[in-house]
């Protein structure tokens, strides 16, 4: 998720410090992102070299106070109103480990397709229980409602997933399509070797 | 939850047809359900859920085994003993709704109750609570062609509560919704059975049995609980 995109945003309804920072994206994300302070302090510092924020003075507390650029602005709104890239960046760290283990000899596949479901099963049942204690005509749970129902359709979709990912692995073990178990050939691919 | 138990299946054994033709559907389910608890039955297409239930419901005879919905043996009861707990204690929910065209919402609701002798003024009386308490009193007098399946989907859950129902039975209730409109329909089933019925739901969609207290699955005809991580792939209908 992205920290710089979320502090542009706040700061299009004003002037903020890192401390009041942290506790507006907490609270405006239903307090399901907990984040670290000295993140805040380096993606500010960043912000700031990139233009995109200036400080201004301390308050009276001694905090120093941030506020968008012109081109600060334009990137939040842009980020705010353009639909996100989808591509590598949001591949996701399953999906890698499946692939590898597919490629790996002596991973158990169809167990670990099997856990995860578990797992995901609990964390759908875990998201639907926090759900249900929830009141969806209370205006003030709508932000953490939002979030919790991409984590529940997200949940879905994995079960999905996976439920694919076994018929394809059924399907390509009945072909006789085994894991490649060799490393590939060092001298052919990767990094040329330095010159000694 | 209460300790109360309102459905208690033991070992319970389903077989149909003989000889080569001899499929078992069900090889000693055992199942426990609390009033206050919902638990949801998934599995395989073909894997027997919906025997299961239909069996927990009375509506087919175990081949062995006991069913007891509050304490009273499914198997051991005369025919019009088991149409009145039927009648009395138990509610249906089917994907199809089930509704009667020529009768209205309240009309549909109320006919169990009169069905079972109450007066048509007192039965309609609780017609009227089983809508609001599914927030749909202003359809009463709507016949179900004119509502939505949504709506139709609430009249007929508030059906089958409707009297001193304890044990709701439904099977893929919201497999005709849209997204929203399902997650209104297990909100409005889920705080019913909160209140102290007894609910088994049958469903293929994940997202609807993440609303039970238990999630188990039929795998082989037998019953697995999920979260004690017994389960194998083919429990979720793996070749």
């Amino acid at each position: 998720m992205s920290l710089k995109a979320s502090i542009l945003t706040v700061l299009t309804m004003g002037e903020c410090h890192g401390y009041q920072l942290r506790q507006e994206i907490e609270s405006r994300t239903g307090g399901t992102w907990a984040i670290n302070i000295g993140q805040i302090y380096t993606t500010l510092d960043r912000l700031e070299r990139d233009g995109l924020i200036e400080s201004s003075e301390t308050n009276s507390d001694g905090q120093l106070r941030y506020r968008l650029t012109d081109q600060g602005l334009v990137e939040a709104h842009d980020w705010l109103n353009k639909p996100m890239a989808t591509g590598p960046e949001s591949r996701n760290e399953l999906a890698t480990k499946l692939a590898l283990a597919v490629t790996i000899p002596g991973v158990d596949i169809a167990e670990l397709i099997h856990a995860q479901r578990i797992q995901t099963m609990r964390h759908l049942q875990a998201l639907t229980s926090a759900k249900r204690e929830s009141n969806p005509q209370d205006a003030s749970e709508i932000p953490w409602l939002l979030i919790a129902d991409l984590n529940i359709f997200n949940c879905e979709a994995e079960l999905r997933w996976l439920e694919h990912v076994e018929g394809t692995l059924t399907k390509s073990s009945a072909r006789k399509l085994d894991p490649t178990h060799d490393l590939l050939d060092p001298a052919k691919r990767g990094r040329p070797a330095r010159n000694t | 939850m209460s300790t109360e138990v309102l459905v208690d299946l033991v070992g319970v054994q389903k077989t149909y047809g003989t000889g080569e033709n001899e499929v078992h559907a069900l090889r000693g389910a055992n199942l426990r359900v609390r009033a206050g608890e919902l638990v949801a039955i998934m599995g395989a297409s073909g894997s027997g859920k919906s025997t299961l239930l239909t069996i927990a419901g009375g509506l087919e005879m175990p081949t062995s085994g006991d069913v007891r919905i509050i304490n009273e043996s499914i198997p051991t009861l005369k025919q019009k003993d088991l149409a009145r707990l039927r009648r009395q204690t138990i509610g249906y929910v089917f994907q199809d709704f089930n509704l009667i065209p020529s009768l209205t919402v309240l009309e549909n609701v109320a006919l169990p109750l009169e069905l079972d002798g109450m007066k048509t003024k007192f039965a309609r009386h609780a017609a009227m609570d089983a809508l609001a308490s599914m927030e749909i009193s202003d359809l009463a007098k709507r016949f179900p062609d004119e509502i939505s399946g949504g709506q139709r989907q609430r009249v007929a859950i508030a059906r089958s509560f409707v009297g001193p129902r304890r044990v709701l039975l439904a099977d893929e209730p919201t497999g005709a919704l849209d997204s929203k409109t399902s997650e209104s329909v297990i909100r409005a089933m889920r705080k019913r059975i909160d209140g102290g019925l007894a609910g088994i739901l049958v469903t293929h969609d994940a997202k609807l049995a993440a609303w039970a207290d238990r999630i188990l699955v039929i795998r082989d005809g037998q019953i697995v609980d999920e979260v004690s991580g017994e389960l194998t792939p083919q429990s979720f209908g793996a070749k």
